[in-house]
């Protein structure tokens, strides 16, 4: 068994063609995993009849030699994705009992090639936080432990149940989703790679809206190889979001026999932060070593405006939020607690439907909208993002690819950062410029910290470069060979 | 001639500009595929994008912007290429997503211009500030249920244009008159049908008053008058209020209105909101909506003739006075009509008989252009039979009530009843000479002079010719034989 939930997705997809392996073999194995492993909390829900069921189907496609691209493949989708049949929380109260009668574009898509639906991930309660403390159906636990410690861990946000779910060899990818770094810092806090794609690359259909100029939905998976394969299924333009983007989605798994040699890379020298940690900076160092190696040159670039980057999307994010959650409201769906008039329920509801954080950043996005401080904050938020977004214009004159770390810090104890929120919205420091300009992003793990935790490094990329970003990232992650395990895992 | 209202203090001037909500022509809702006929089953026309439900986005409708787009042109207005979506931000229970998707700094229409016609023959020029999209709210009913309310979302996402004009207008006449060419032009257009009383189109009326030479005063806005008639009505009685607390030493305080038909009076928006503080934001759902401009073009050249148009035409082609062609360009399907009948016709007498005999059988029988009995066809049939001589006037009008009444055609009618005029003098010579001989007393006070019994004369031989004298032979005989 453990073998089958050690396998790469791309390694299972050749058994399951070869028909060395069946995808129902191979679902049992991950079905049987997700229920020895229920103490991390990574999945809300769990679908193992759904599971079998799409199984067999794919079993009899692979007979019949009508397999899709991903025919078989046991996969865990964020319960930010509406699944039709399957209740949909986004971990919030306000959404308990709530069964979408539709399927998200970029989940039918992946059903579409033929994947198999283990269930639905955990997360921070509408995607806002970094360490899936948030989520109104518990913490998820990092399946790694620090060295010595048996303190649970975080496995980072939003996307924690995911990236845990990815860790721990419950399914062989998932479906996150990335707003401020909601992919890559916990892809990098669990020692998994995740990739937030180019801002329209992926269909926002049918995904709860957090933030909806800067929400994109990823893949999660144990290498570049998988988040390749896997974005490419779920990719591709959808007229029913007016913000994806009609361009044609390239084989990016194929772009990652191209090599790196020649390639430009750029270092922003805003990024070496006053107090950033010397593991941190030593992966970065090592990162850029690894790059020259392989035959990249390196370049320090500037990036001016990306010290005001966190400000800005602290005010842009729970602006749109602020509006985006106001249909939350016990009328037509989810939770309604009745008052005496409509301002009661209005009032009853969403105050027992929401949790702290979701409370707070709608707010901040209230706040930052209102009459009188529009200009200050949101107006001024904007032109600080059009900064950023040119100086990343600028930079692509120069390079081809831009190497960052991917966190300031590896996974951090529950209960940690918890006192002020401002110290855990810096998790998303290295993050969020990626959002805000609406360019790709990777995170591949590099390296353990001192205490044995995977640490990450972060690639960005020109808009609808992937292709560039995946093939830095297999650069990386053959240089680290980061063979390191979770302490939790199937078969462990 | 100036409208002004006396108070106390001395005399005072109105100042009104209308925000006019008219609800697209359109298959579909504005950002979803929902259909938009008005009257279904509530709630069977709502799609998950107009119920909000998660993970639902907005994908706007083509065909809404291109009526939007027709009716700028029809308003001789700047239509900006590039517009903007904003949320505008409130709760309310039939507002499903919590905002209502408008525009806000960046409107698809920008100024325009509405010549309007008042009752003494003058015309007006109204500006218009604006014209945005936005999408309608559902429908809240609060007498379905002792304790709750009943919200309908058949309505929620259908298009809406929101036309505003500038405070341009001085009365209640130049407020009706000013909807009345709006809603022409409008139907016109085929981009609202101006039904008010299905709430297809509703206006909210801003009036503040002053005195000459004064810069504005404070206004108050009149929420969803729903007639031409209520928004005169209307307009004059905020007016009056407003003079009252000002004449009173009072402060006339900025606020929204309803005005109560029943009672003509306004009364203030017992708010079941707060004040709001609306939050607009650009829509990040949707891009920046940029149009073409050959396309733009493209819909200009399609446009259809427009009341002022149609009726400088008329009156140069069909050499109608100015009275008569505003008359006939009111609605299409009226001016169609006219030009079915006058075209190869006496344009004038056509005129005549659409604006009089016509209008009013139609007025009589209830029935519109569309279902009239009498066809454009059979009434210029009618005309042909004056102006050939087949009938004369007065036959002529016994003919179209015929007509009205049969729908039938009145070359049939006049054979049917032998109703022909009699052109033969002979038979005219000898009626002549019978009136003349029965009547020898008027014949001798005729001849010393008094020249108005000719009239008398007239009336007696078309009498005895039961109608159907021809009168011009009626008279040269007369002349010939009273000598």
């Amino acid at each position: 068994m453990s073998a089958l939930t050690d396998l790469t997705l791309a390694e299972a997809a050749r058994l399951l063609a070869a028909k060395k392996v069946s995808a129902t073999e191979l679902t049992q194995a991950h079905v049987d995993a997700i229920e020895a492993l229920a103490s991390l909390n990574a999945f809300i829900v769990t679908t193992p009849e759904r599971a079998l069921a799409d199984a067999k189907r794919a079993d009899g496609r692979i007979a019949a030699g009508e397999a899709g691209p991903l025919e078989g493949i046991p996969l865990a989708i964020k319960d930010l994705f509406c699944t039709a049949g399957i209740q949909t929380t986004a971990a919030s109260r306000i959404l308990g009992g709530f069964v979408p009668p539709y399927e998200s574009t970029v989940s039918a898509n992946l059903w579409r090639d033929g994947a198999v639906c283990l269930g639905k991930t955990n997360l921070d309660e509408f995607a806002m936080g970094s360490s899936n403390t948030t989520s109104a159906y518990g913490n998820v636990v990092n399946p790694w432990k620090r060295r010595g410690d048996n303190r649970d861990l975080v496995p980072g946000g939003s996307s924690g149940g995911s990236a845990a779910a990815v860790a721990a060899r419950l399914c062989l990818g998932a479906t996150a989703t990335d707003t401020g770094g909601s992919i890559r810092q916990p892809a990098a806090f669990t020692g998994t790679v995740g990739i937030k794609p180019t801002y329209g690359r992926c269909s926002r259909w049918g995904i709860v809206a957090f933030a909806s100029s800067l929400d994109q939905a990823g893949p999660m998976a144990r290498t570049v190889e998988d988040c390749a394969i896997l974005l490419r299924s779920m990719a591709g333009h959808d007229p029913k979001d007016s913000t994806s983007a009609d361009i044609a989605v390239p084989d990016f798994a194929a772009a990652l026999g191209h090599g790196v040699k020649g390639l430009r890379i750029g270092v922003p020298k805003e990024y070496r932060l006053e107090g950033l940690s010397p593991e941190i900076a030593a992966l970065w160092e090592q990162g850029i070593a690894w790059l020259k190696e392989a035959g990249c040159t390196i370049h320090e670039i500037g990036l001016p405006h990306a010290k005001y980057a966190l400000p800005a999307y602290y005010i842009v994010a729970p602006a749109e939020a602020s509006s985006n959650l106001a249909r939350y409201d016990g009328v037509r769906f989810g939770l309604r607690v009745p008052g005496d008039s409509l301002d009661a329920q209005y009032e009853a509801t969403r105050g027992e439907g929401f949790g702290a954080e979701v409370r707070r950043r709608i707010m901040i996005g209230t706040y930052v909208l209102s009459a009188g401080y529009y200009d200050a904050y949101y107006l001024k938020a904007q032109k600080v993002r059009a900064l950023i977004a040119r100086d990343f214009d600028v930079a692509w004159e120069s390079v081809d690819a831009i190497l960052t770390p991917a966190t300031p810090n590896a996974a951090f104890a529950i209960g940690e950062n918890q006192d002020d929120p401002v110290t855990m919205y810096l998790n998303d420091i290295f993050t969020v410029t990626a959002n805000l300009a609406g360019l790709p992003g990777i995170a591949v793990p590099a390296g353990l910290d001192a205490s044995g935790l995977p640490l990450g490094l972060q690639v960005i990329g020109r808009a609808f470069d992937e292709e560039t970003v995946f093939r830095v990232g297999r650069a990386i992650e053959q240089a680290a060979g980061f063979t390191a395990m979770p302490q939790l895992r199937a078969g462990a | 001639m100036t409208y002004t209202l006396e108070g106390t203090t001395g005399t005072w001037e109105v100042v009104v500009g209308l925000e006019v909500h008219a609800q697209v022509i359109s298959q579909s809702k504005l950002f979803s595929g929902a259909a938009t006929a008005f009257g279904a089953e509530p709630n069977t026309q709502v799609s998950f994008v107009d119920a909000a439900f998660p993970g639902m986005l907005p994908v706007i409708n083509g065909e809404c912007v291109a009526q939007a787009v027709r009716t700028g042109l029809g308003l001789n207005a700047q239509i900006n290429l590039e517009s903007r979506f904003d949320r505008k931000n409130y709760f309310y229970a039939d507002l499903p997503a919590g905002y209502q998707i408008s525009q806000y700094q960046h409107p698809i229409v920008g100024t325009g211009v509405v010549t309007i016609d008042l009752a003494d023959g003058t015309t007006k020029e109204i500006g218009i500030t604006r014209l945005h999209l936005e999408q309608d709210a559902g429908k809240s009913l609060h007498d379905q249920h002792p304790t709750k309310s009943y919200i309908d979302l058949n309505r929620a996402g259908v298009a809406l244009m929101e036309i505003v004009s500038e405070p341009d207008i001085r009365s209640p006449e130049e407020a009706g008159a000013y909807l009345t060419k709006l809603r022409q032009i409008l139907r016109y257009l085929g981009t609202c049908d101006g039904n008010m009383e299905e709430g297809s189109m509703r206006a909210d009326v801003n009036v503040s008053v002053r005195k000459a030479g004064e810069a504005y005063r404070t206004r108050c806005e009149v929420k969803n008058v729903n007639s031409i008639r209520f928004v005169m009505q209307a307009v004059e009685a905020e007016a009056r209020r407003q003079i009252a607390v000002w004449e009173e030493g009072g402060e006339v305080a900025q606020e929204t209105r309803l005005f109560d038909s029943a009672r003509g009076t306004t009364r203030s928006m017992r708010s079941k909101e707060h004040a709001h503080d609306y939050r607009y934001f650009p829509d990040p759902d949707l891009l920046p909506l940029v149009l073409d401009a050959g396309w733009v073009e493209s819909l200009k050249a399609k446009l259809p003739e427009l009341p002022d148009a149609k009726a400088a035409r008329f009156m140069r082609d069909y050499g109608l006075p100015a009275y008569d062609a505003r008359v006939l360009v009111a609605e299409q399907a009226t001016a169609d009509f006219y030009e079915a009948v006058a075209i190869g016709r006496d344009a004038k007498l056509a005129a005549n008989w659409m604006m009089g005999d016509f209008f009013a059988a139609l007025n009589r029988t209830g029935r519109t252009i569309a279902d009239s009995p009498v066809s454009a066809a059979n009434l210029g049939k009618l005309i042909d039979l004056i102006a050939d001589a087949t009938i004369n006037g007065r036959i002529a009008k016994e003919v179209f009530e015929a007509m009205v009444e049969t729908g039938d055609d009145p070359t049939a009618i006049v054979d049917a009843k032998g109703l022909r005029q009699v052109t033969d003098t002979g038979a005219i010579d000898a009626a002549v000479a019978e009136v003349l001989a029965r009547n020898a007393d008027k014949v001798a006070e005729y001849r010393s002079g008094k020249d108005k019994l000719f009239g008398f004369f007239v009336g007696q031989v078309m009498k005895a010719m039961a109608g159907k004298g021809n009168p011009a032979l009626v008279n040269d005989v007369l002349r010939k034989q009273l000598g």
